[in-house]
């Protein structure tokens, strides 16, 4: 028995390799479901004990920023679930340096510890991994 | 199917878990274990009220191994690992307690 399995019994060996997935999250949180489809896809996925990396690019990089007020718009603040994404081991989380400047932010405004960087090694990062869910 | 208790009915969903958050109570959460034929103990409690505040801070319920994880930094490993928290809720910790908290079904449970 596994804790990272909950307790289900798994036979050796069926996981395979470890592979490293990318989720590349490019659209504002609000408006479309993508940023939450991509957050509980990621939440979901955990379970599989996987080399999970965020990216945020373009309006993606609003998902994670601090003091976001829903209540006029009608739906659910879920910025806070991206605080909980360090209880389920997924702690590389990457922000691209010139969206983020585009919009006026700085590394304090994010809601969780991330990582800036340039456009180059955003590139660098995605052509390493071995799957790429983009959102 | 609708719970009532004490004379107010609440809704939840086909599978028991309260359609809207802010209705819950304590009797609610000891109706519902009623109908499981589940006694809740003071270590029931414990893991239900973790529940309450673990989705107060994050607005989501977390996964099973998430929340063993936390109740074991929280409470100790005595209660932080599986088989403590499947033998006081054995339809499933995460499931089940979060259903009592009155919480949506954990994200991932099928």
């Amino acid at each position: 028995m596994t804790e990272a399995t909950g307790g289900i019994e798994m036979e050796e060996g069926v996981g395979g390799k470890v592979k490293k997935f990318l989720y590349v999250n490019r659209k504002a949180p609000y408006g479309t479901i993508y940023a939450l489809e991509s957050l509980e896809v990621v939440l979901i996925a955990a379970a599989f004990d996987q080399d999970v990396s965020l990216a945020f690019l373009d309006d993606g990089v609003y998902q994670i920023v601090k003091g976001q007020h829903t209540k006029p718009i009608d739906v659910k603040n879920f910025s806070p679930a991206y605080r909980a994404l360090e209880g389920y081991d997924i702690e590389k989380l990457f922000v691209e340096k010139e969206s983020m400047e585009a919009r006026g932010l700085k590394e304090e405004d994010f809601i969780v510890p991330v990582k800036v960087i340039g456009t180059q090694e955003m590139t660098d990062l995605m052509q390493s991994q071995d799957v790429i869910l983009s959102f | 199917m609708p719970i009532t208790v004490a004379g107010k009915t609440v809704e939840t969903d086909e599978e028991g878990y309260l359609a809207n958050r802010t209705d819950w109570s304590e009797e609610i959460a000891k109706e519902m274990a009623k109908v499981d034929n589940c006694d809740l103990s003071q270590n029931h409690w414990e893991v239900i009220n973790f529940l309450r505040q673990y989705y107060d801070e994050y607005q989501i319920a977390p996964a099973v191994r998430v929340l063993t994880k936390a109740i074991g930094k929280k409470l100790g490993p005595d209660k932080g690992n599986s088989k403590y928290l499947y033998e006081l809720f054995p339809y499933g910790p995460a499931k089940q307690a979060c259903k009592y908290a009155g919480l949506p079904k954990p994200t991932g449970c099928v």
